[in-house]
């Protein structure tokens, strides 16, 4: 069989074949036929695999190998901080006392956990500026969306009618998805020629029908929002709150705070900021931190500390609910903290410094090859478009795919949406000079060949195991389970 | 004496300089004067100092040791957590840093491991549910039943919602959080005191418009709902029937929703390789018809085929989602839960039809072991007639915490008291065996009670 | 890129060919073009009514999703069923096999709102 030509799982199954066995029943077997009632039993699983463990392990081996992860090469997906992830942070998650732990065990078994998390949300509302932290939302859009049902709530208390969000036209999808979601209406805020908001622009449209304004700082073209205090007290003066994205906030650690800049609430991406691992897709965790204003509506339960003993809370009058059950993404939250006590203040205050300086470094050596349409200090990215490529025919998409053959991730494409063609390049602080420079020759040698040699990007990758892919055809005809038959290309063989 | 260094960052002072000198900068600081001044920290955060690595592993490891889990005391919680066994080789496979530092898959060509197994994970979500399509994933089954039930709303246009009494409190919690954003009423449908099931008569006396019905299966009290029956009822108001699973070992041996009359089937997927892990990350699924598919949130992977025509997989159909359609997304959900529907198909994988079926069972027999044990004592009682899976509810004589607390100190975490969830069930406790529970800790467990119980009878009489 | 001279435009990336009291609309060639690989289309109901400048269905490539806006008011009369199997035809014949729908119009006066074929390229030079 060629490489790289993977079966799925089903398709090697085997009649009979066994895998993990379950242990020999030491109570008596149940006549299903008593216990349960008529037609209650279900059929046979059709389909379902039976493999030996070495198939399977054997199976989901070479599948890792078809995969590309921050441990295999340079991953500049911006906005993503795809940065190194400490191994004894993943082994602290693998503690027995934390991984066996029961959600429901009483609270008196849980205290080092309870502890973590305690000190867990001290740390990022140091960090961020902000009075009060949950660690429940699971994700970063979780996040958004219990910020916003918090301001929602308020305003319910309040007797106001706030229908409205304003939020830039650079902005993360989530933001207005979220806000929707929450039950607002979303204004888009056009951001300058210079990429960011200014205040004339807040003042035409903030007014007292406006919740909030939500932005992200450093924003998504990787530049910092310079004019963000004043237009906080622009959307203050209105009565409105600031939501801040924190997802760049790997631009900020120990530098500024988002707190001092007029900000009401942030969430935090914990899998990007906070270096605990991408998983392939999750799990995150998108703790959400608020200034006192909100604090009687974060979600229940909240953890107390007396004395020396933590509880948690459940009886909060004004809080919004629940944003799901049980208490968050711990052993993410372990990952995290974890990382907290390795760096301490001094190191994750380097962490940005270096983050920022790698941006830069890659801007300046790059500019000459790529179109920069910022041509300004960024913070933790920086964006390139393919503009200066495009009179060969090359595109954004053709340069991420040829990235693929020297060995790279490609960084992220097409956004932020207002930048035609974007290349966003977020490198992250735990890249060396070393690499920075390889990546960089790389994206040189992309520039020329595009020049020369156009055909070779546009049928990028040429060594990865699969070759560019039809999503077209994966759209229009959706095939998204195996359901036995053959597959319809008589080149996939057996 | 030097600076101290950190590991995840490996500039040298000589390399900073001259990448300062190629940017134009004398130092880093000059790059961060972009930002106004007064906003620039002048003092240092307020962290603890950093550590060591060995010294974090010790710090945590201590940190551990302060809380007692389930390696430590006969553990009998379930309530949308449980306590399976993990096979060795999920958490091998799951630890290969190709997986676990990958992120979501936007460049297929270079993550074909990523997408096939989700596609997998789709499959296996299919074959047990017995739905056309599934998701990539969820955040947890909480999260998944309020993402239906908006769903439910975006399909049928209306936006009266019905949630069952029997549905796990904090699932119902979350759907009404959610629901806060929509302009969208509920109501709780009681359960009848007898058979700890939602009462059917309460479905077919709405007199609203409903959306949908919320059913878990089996059910919080660990009874099997009669599914089939609430279908037609639900159908018979225009809406649509959710299944909530929040045990999903059940459908190894429980007919599927799929094949009940269901419309969208979500749950938990924690039972399938992930740890308990204090409550997080879980799982959250979704499965439903072929016609309802442009509604579905989350990601979804696709089979096609590369330029040489070898079968591929992507994510596809993402113009549901918010990446695209932004303000008009399907949901707002982004990262999902990669990871861990990984390990639940690495999970499913190696268990295979035969292990999972044997399992099931076998919970089930644990189950209805524990509750002939504990039934022989006789100030415990059954609290509901219907049928179970591996959790049911018993009644006591006296106070449940008072109970718990003193099986505790025998060190058996003996169920969860429900007084907190159901006023009216004041007395009683939420108890699970699984593969886990040994034949000698459910023995225990009885005698212990029955013990307990002696005693108390004494002092009453002193 | 084509601007067929028979055809009225919109600003939408919309053409309107008229038929007596009816038109047919569809999307241009600039619009396919934007969009990429067309792999889904929603489309009215035959019997329903459209109004001009509001959203009457959808189309969806790989990486965009953009609402159809009609031209004129009126009843849609026919719609276009074979496009939403194949909706690759839009991108192959955006102004013949690939149209949408018939609307019977209710105020002709409307299409004078529209542009001619030397107005719409002119517009989609100016966006550029």
């Amino acid at each position: 069989m060629e490489k790289g030509r993977e079966l799925l799982i089903f398709e090697r199954s085997s009649p009979g074949r066994t895998g993990v066995k379950p242990p020999t029943a030491d109570v008596p077997e149940v006549d299903l036929d008593k216990v349960l009632p008529k037609g209650a039993v279900r059929g046979d699983i059709e389909g379902f695999p039976e493999v030996s463990e070495l198939d399977c392990v054997r199976h989901f081996t070479r599948l890792s190998n078809e995969n590309f992860g921050v441990d295999t090469g340079f991953y500049p997906l911006g906005s993503c901080t795809m940065k190194y992830n400490p191994k004894v942070c993943e082994d602290a998650s693998r503690l027995s006392g934390f991984s066996r732990l029961h959600p429901y065990e009483p609270e008196g078994l849980c205290q080092g956990a309870l502890e973590l998390m305690h000190e867990l949300e001290g740390y990022l509302a140091e960090i961020s500026g902000m009075d009060a932290v949950t660690l429940q939302p699971a994700a970063g859009a979780q996040g958004e969306l219990g910020g916003m049902l918090m301001i929602a709530a308020y305003f319910r208390d309040k007797g106001e009618a706030r229908r409205k969000v304003l939020i830039p036209d650079t902005a993360h999808g989530t933001n207005p998805a979220s806000c929707r979601l929450a039950g607002f209406d979303v204004v888009e805020v056009r951001s300058s020629r210079d990429g960011i908001l200014t205040p004339e622009a807040i003042e035409r449209l903030m007014d007292d029908g406006c919740a909030a304004l939500m932005l992200t700082n450093p924003n998504t073209l990787g530049l910092f929002e310079d004019n963000i205090e004043k237009i906080a007290s622009i959307v203050h003066s209105k009565g409105g709150f600031v939501y801040c994205d924190g997802a760049n906030l790997n631009a900020l650690m120990g530098v500024a705070r988002l707190g001092d800049m007029g900000v009401d609430l942030v969430q935090f991406n914990l899998h990007k900021t906070f270096s605990t691992p991408h998983g392939g897709g999750g799990p995150g965790s998108g703790p959400l931190g608020v200034k006192k204003a909100l604090e009687p509506y974060l979600p229940v339960p909240r953890i107390r500390k007396n004395g020396d003993e933590y509880s948690l809370e459940f009886d909060r009058e004004r809080s919004i609910g629940r944003l799901k059950a049980f208490y968050g993404n711990f052993s993410v939250m372990v990952r995290a903290y974890a990382y907290i006590r390795l760096m301490g203040a001094e190191g994750l205050k380097k962490a940005s410094e270096m983050a920022v300086l790698n941006a830069n470094y890659l801007k300046e050596r790059l500019k000459g090859h790529f179109h920069l349409p910022h041509d300004r200090t960024c913070m933790h990215e920086c964006v390139f478009t393919d503009r200066l490529q495009r009179r060969y025919g090359v595109t954004t998409l053709d340069i991420a795919k040829r990235l693929m053959d020297y060995g790279f991730h490609p960084p992220t494409i097409y956004f932020p949406l207002v930048v035609d063609g974007a290349l966003m390049i977020e490198p992250t602080e735990t890249e060396s000079l070393q690499t920075l420079d390889e990546f960089i020759e790389a994206m040189k040698r992309i520039a020329k060949e595009a020049e020369e040699d156009p055909h070779l990007l546009k049928n990028a990758p040429h060594t990865t195991g699969t070759a560019r892919v039809d999503e077209t055809r994966a759209a229009r005809e959706p095939v998204l389970r195996w359901t036995g038959s053959p597959p319809t290309n008589p080149d996939h063989c057996t | 004496m030097e600076k101290r260094g950190f590991t995840c960052i490996p500039h040298t002072d000589e390399e900073i300089a001259r990448m300062c000198g190629v940017v134009g900068i004398a130092s880093v600081d000059e790059l961060l004067n972009v930002l106004p001044g007064e906003l620039r920290l002048t003092r240092p955060l307020r962290l603890p100092e950093a550590l060591s690595e060995q010294e974090v592993g010790s710090l945590l490891r201590d940190m551990s040791r302060r809380n007692t889990s389930t390696d430590d005391c006969s553990c009998f919680l379930g309530a949308g957590a449980y306590n399976h066994y993990i096979p060795s080789a999920v958490d091998h496979i799951i630890s290969r840093s190709e997986f676990y530092t990958a992120y979501t898959p936007y460049q297929p060509e270079i993550s074909q491991g990523t997408l096939q197994s989700i596609f997998e994970y789709q499959t296996f979500i299919c074959q047990l549910t017995g739905m056309e399509v599934s998701n990539a994933s969820l955040y947890d089954g909480a999260s998944a039943v309020a993402e239906a039930v908006l769903m439910a709303g975006r399909i049928t246009g209306k936006n009266h919602v019905l949630l069952s009494s029997t549905l796990h409190p904090e699932y119902r919690e979350t759907a009404l959080t959610y629901l806060e954003g929509g302009g969208v009423s509920s109501r709780v449908l009681p359960y009848c005191p007898g058979k700890g099931t939602t009462m059917i008569q309460a479905v077919e006396e709405c007199k609203d418009d409903i959306a949908c019905l919320v059913v878990q299966h089996p059910n919080f009290f660990g009874s099997l709902e009669e599914i089939e029956a609430l279908s037609r009822a639900v159908h018979d108001k225009g809406g649509l029937l959710i299944v909530a699973v929040a045990e999903p070992l059940s459908l190894g041996i429980l007919k599927p929703p799929g094949e009940l009359g269901c419309d969208i089937v979500v749950g938990e997927g924690q039972s399938f390789g992930s740890p308990l892990s204090f409550g997080g990350p879980y799982l959250g699924f979704m499965a439903t018809r072929e016609r309802y598919l442009r509604q579905m949130p989350g990601r979804i992977v696709g089979q096609t085929v590369d330029r040489n025509g070898k079968r591929a997989f992507c994510l596809t159909l993402a113009t549901r989602e918010q990446h695209i359609r932004r303000a008009r997304a399907t949901s707002n959900i982004c990262t999902n839960q990669g990871l861990s529907a990984l390990a639940c198909t690495v999970y499913l994988a190696l268990l295979g039809k035969k292990g999972l079926m044997e399992l099931s069972r076998l919970n089930i027999a644990k189950a209805a072991y524990l509750k002939k044990r504990l039934l022989d004592v006789k100030e415990i009682s059954a609290a509901f007639t219907s049928p179970c899976f591996n959790e049911f509810v018993i009644k006591v004589d006296g106070d449940p915490e008072g109970f718990l607390e003193e099986l505790l100190e025998h060190g058996i975490v003996g169920g969860l008291s429900l007084g907190r969830f159901y006023p009216e069930l004041d007395r009683h406790i939420l108890v699970t065996a699984t593969e886990m529970n040994t034949k000698e800790e459910i023995d225990r467990y009885g005698e212990v009670a029955e013990g307990l119980f002696a005693r108390s009878i004494e002092e009453t009489r002193r | 890129m084509e601007f067929p001279k028979d055809l009225k435009y919109t600003k939408e990336h919309e053409w309107v060919r008229e038929e007596g009291s009816v038109v047919v609309v569809g999307i241009t060639d600039y619009a396919q073009d934007s969009l990429g690989d067309v792999v889904y289309v929603e489309l009215p109901q035959e019997g329903g009514s459209v109004t001009k400048d509001e959203p009457f269905g959808v189309v969806e490539s790989v990486k965009a999703v953009s609402d159809l806006y009609s031209p004129v008011t009126g009843n849609v009369v026919e719609v276009n069923d074979a496009i939403i199997d194949s909706p690759e035809v839009i991108n192959d014949d955006p102004y013949g096999d690939a149209w949408m729908i018939k609307v019977e119009l209710s105020n002709a006066e409307e299409l004078n709102d529209l542009l001619s074929a030397e107005e719409y390229q002119k517009y989609i030079e100016e966006e550029k």
